[in-house]
């Protein structure tokens, strides 16, 4: 089965193709250099050619996503899908349902989707999500930043035993990345406390932020995983919290990437950086604090960071930030869901409206921009909304044209936004337009290259997976300053996707959804002899403390039907 | 006024979703158009021809068009969900969402109306001659926000939960009221000219409510600020002497106001 697309401008960031007009063949699911001429024809001439788009940092999949649908239906009648078309019904705007997700992530060229918090006990029921959702191949980020064996081992100082049981939770869960979330501050909330910063210690365990996030960055390293640790930071949304924000990223800094599998070059893979920039000590006081993280990201080699971009949209917030999720439920007084999974995390989840005119969320609409704008190297830096949290995937085009267009931006500064967003931020001076060959460093090259996956995704050379995404507008003709409602609309309804050489979406509109994508994980080991001794210790505390049976806990591979497993030894 | 006439072939055992037919839909449109409407009859799409004999005659300008159901449909819902001007008449029964998400306009429902009419309203005025089911007037399922604006009136009794998350707007039942009206209000008048049976006011923060008749069951969380004659409610003065509480105090900062007759609420007073 061959196709080729012709004459299209392509953005190619990782094989350094910047809007040369080209062909892009394909064989048999794969980007190939020629093609016979019995290959099928798409035409994308006067159009945008991308690798399809990479998702480091979503949330699609698992308890808390499923707990956001459930107690918000009103948020479910906000965005419907009828089941015309061989497509399954489904709704939700900020939490859409598992087959909608798919087919809007599509819709917008998006082909690889990251679950970027997968509580490991639960981790079966997120593994089932993925099973219903369409297109996009994805992978989940199992939680470890306040799990009790590795504050345990941390704390004996015996990292071997950590790196054993975080290879075994990969393995067990099915899980593809280490993720931190408020380090010491979720086992701190299990006793109704958080912490304030890297240096607090957690109740009982007695190890701080910084010894996790340390302990965790030389684990990566060796094990060998694909992807950086995927940390988010303490303090998350207080003003103040830049210094706790700018001291996390430096502990892992001399720390060497090892990679066993990818082209990773990065230790550390901050996300939703936008929550995490406040200056101040309280709301009244607070000032924006971006150009400092932007400035420590600029003048260093070893992070790269995901913005978390307000969308301005009523959403719904959550995270395994129990104690953040409490302060947001008392701070805006509507429902709020919290959810304890035994020793391994929590979560929250609160609905929260990000209001243009009201002050706060106008000002974390500049932060989050001036993070894009500050940041010189596109290659350091991802596009997410952390998505639904602070707003939903669906709104990517919309902040691709903000980051493309001064004038969007001007616009909605001087006529939409509070003026806080002019007085605490510096987004107003800012008048950077992100260039065509920058969105696709942000929205594709850099986050495969960061997640360890971009021999075959997030670029368009020979033996990547032909994921491509065209798009109807043309540089060459269009004005990317003044026509930015093109822009908007033209990278949410793609002119082609495809997944794998298939064509999914035609003008926007699924054509085939029947195709499901793979799911990245993990298949390694620690040192025989500190597995066989975490071995014993899970098995004692899965008597001990455990609501299943060890036996209850493992993800067959009959949940995983496109099972891709990394790091075989 | 310029009449379409639908008259009922019969009512199908799975109900008809008929918020494609409001004076706002039908506006330019001719009679055969008017047949051709689609709507949905669960899962499936139908054609309002299927279900209605069509009458009369249409008009270019909604606010000029009245909508008569000439009979009983009481497996019909959302009978004029989201209207904003115009009229429509039911000379029968509706079932459920009759007015939800109302902006303008008036609808008269003569027989009973379901559960859910006035969900979300936010203007016009929705008439219910009969007896109407539980939610009336209330938020939808999960949302924090209700029926804010408009004047919701109902002849008959009512069921529970009625007025949940009021915002605003006017809520006038003549008849009893079962368990919970106001629950979570925010705002807004709710008068019951009936008794109720329980929980008035349920965590209610704001608005007031009005209780003529008895209520069975009060609520421990509401203040009593003394007794009130003639109690001026927006600009209409309601007769009478009335016990005053604010609450519900089981909320944070609760600002709520109950008026409840003094006769027949003796076991209420302090």
């Amino acid at each position: 089965m061959e196709k080729i697309i012709k004459n299209g401008m392509v953005y190619d960031p990782l094989n350094n193709i910047d809007g040369d007009k080209m062909d892009i063949c394909i064989r048999d699911g794969q980007v190939v250099d020629s093609v016979s001429d019995k290959a099928e024809v798409i035409d994308a001439s006067g159009k945008i050619v991308m690798a399809g788009g990479v998702d480091p940092h979503t949330h699609i999949a698992g308890a808390k996503v499923n707990v956001g649908r459930m107690y918000r239906p009103e948020d479910s009648k906000k965005d419907v899908e009828t089941n015309f078309g061989g497509r399954r019904a489904g709704s939700g705007f900020s939490v859409p349902s598992t087959f909608m997700t798919g087919y809007r992530y599509a819709q917008m060229g998006y082909t690889t989707a990251m679950e970027a918090a997968m509580p490991p006990l639960l981790a079966r029921h997120t593994h089932e999500e993925f099973h219903d959702m369409p297109i996009i191949d994805h992978a989940a980020f199992p939680l470890f930043g306040n799990n009790w064996f590795v504050m345990k081992y941390i704390k004996e100082g015996n990292l071997d035993k950590c790196a054993a049981y975080a290879a075994w939770l990969l393995r067990v869960t099915k899980g593809y990345a280490i993720k931190i979330v408020n380090p010491a501050g979720t086992e701190a909330w299990a006793w109704g406390g958080n912490v304030h910063g890297i240096n607090d210690p957690v109740p009982y365990f007695d190890v701080t932020g910084a010894e996790i996030i340390k302990g965790l960055a030389e684990v990566n390293e060796m094990l060998g995983l694909p992807h950086a640790i995927h940390l988010h930071c303490n303090d998350l949304g207080h003003p103040g919290n830049y210094e706790t924000t700018i001291a996390s990223f430096d502990v892992p800094k001399d720390i060497t990437p090892t990679p066993k599998y990818g082209n990773r070059d990065k230790i550390l893979y901050a996300t939703h950086v936008q929550f995490h920039c406040y200056g101040g000590t309280n709301w009244r006081d607070f000032v924006s604090e971006a150009p400092k993280v932007a400035d420590y990201v600029n003048k260093n080699d070893h992070i790269v960071i995901d913005v978390g971009q307000v969308t301005l949209d009523e959403t719904t917030t959550m995270t395994a930030d129990g104690p953040m999720e409490y302060d947001l439920h008392s701070l805006n007084g509507l429902k709020w869901a919290n959810c304890d999974v035994e020793m391994e995390t929590g979560s929250g989840v609160v609905p929260f409206i990000y209001a243009a005119r009201a002050p706060v969320p106008a000002a974390q609409w500049g932060v989050g921009m001036e993070l894009f704008l500050h940041t010189k190297d596109a290659s350091k830096v991802c596009l997410t909304t952390d998505s639904p949290n602070a707003g939903p995937f669906t709104r990517y085009p919309r902040v691709i044209a903000w980051l493309m267009s001064n004038q969007y931006r001007m616009n909605m500064i001087e006529n939409e936004l509070h003026k806080w967003a002019q007085t605490k931020t510096t987004v107003a001076t800012l008048d950077r337009e992100y260039s065509l060959y920058e969105i696709a460093q942000v929205t594709r090259a850099t986050a495969a290259k960061v997640l360890g996956l971009s021999d075959t995704k997030g670029h368009l050379g020979a033996g990547a997976d032909a994921d491509i995404a065209v798009y109807d507008f043309n540089p060459e003709t269009q004005d990317q300053s003044a026509e930015y409602m093109a822009i908007e609309k033209a990278f949410g309804n793609a002119s082609y996707v495809l997944k794998d050489g298939e064509i999914v979406v035609v003008d926007g509109a699924m054509t085939n959804p029947d195709i499901y994508g793979r799911t990245y994980w993990i298949n390694t080991h620690g040192k025989p002899e500190a597995e066989e001794a975490v071995k014993a210790d899970v098995d004692k505390w899965f008597k001990q403390y455990y609501s299943v049976n060890l036996e209850n806990y493992p993800v067959q591979d009959e949940y995983i039907p496109k099972s891709v497993p990394l790091i075989e030894e | 006024m310029a009449e379409i006439i639908l008259t009922p072939k019969s009512q199908p055992q799975v109900p008809i979703e008929a918020d494609t037919i409001t004076p706002d839909a039908i506006a330019g449109k001719s009679i055969d158009e008017i047949k051709n409407i689609e709507l949905w009859f669960g899962n499936k799409k139908a054609l309002l021809s299927d279900f209605f004999d069509v009458d009369g005659e249409s008009s270019e300008n909604a606010s000029e068009i009245k909508i008569i159901f000439d009979g009983d449909v009481y497996n019909t819902k959302r009978i004029g969900q989201g209207m904003t001007t115009g009229e429509i008449v039911v000379k029968g029964n509706a079932s459920m969402y009759a007015g939800a998400e109302m902006k303008g306009g008036k609808i008269t429902v003569e027989g009973d109306a379901g559960p859910w009419a006035g969900r979300d309203m936010e203007g016009g005025e929705l008439t219910i001659m009969g007896n109407a089911g539980d939610y009336i007037g209330s938020a939808y399922r999960g949302d924090w926000r209700g029926m804010s604006g408009g004047l919701l009136t109902v002849y008959g009794d009512v069921g529970n939960e009625i007025a949940e998350f009021m915002l605003g707007g006017k809520m006038v039942i003549k008849g009893n009221v079962n368990i919970m009206p106001g629950v979570h209000m925010n705002g807004g008048t709710l008068i019951i000219e009936g008794n109720v049976k329980a929980r008035t006011g349920g965590e209610m923060k704001g608005g007031t409510i009005v209780v003529k008749g008895v209520i069975g069951e009060f609520l421990p969380g509401f203040e009593f600020l003394g007794v009130e004659k003639d109690v001026d409610i927006e600009g209409e003065v309601i007769e009478g002497n009335f016990f005053k509480f604010k609450g519900d105090l089981a909320t944070k900062g609760a600002g709520g106001i109950i008026y409840a007759a003094t006769a027949g609420n003796g076991h209420i007073a302090p």
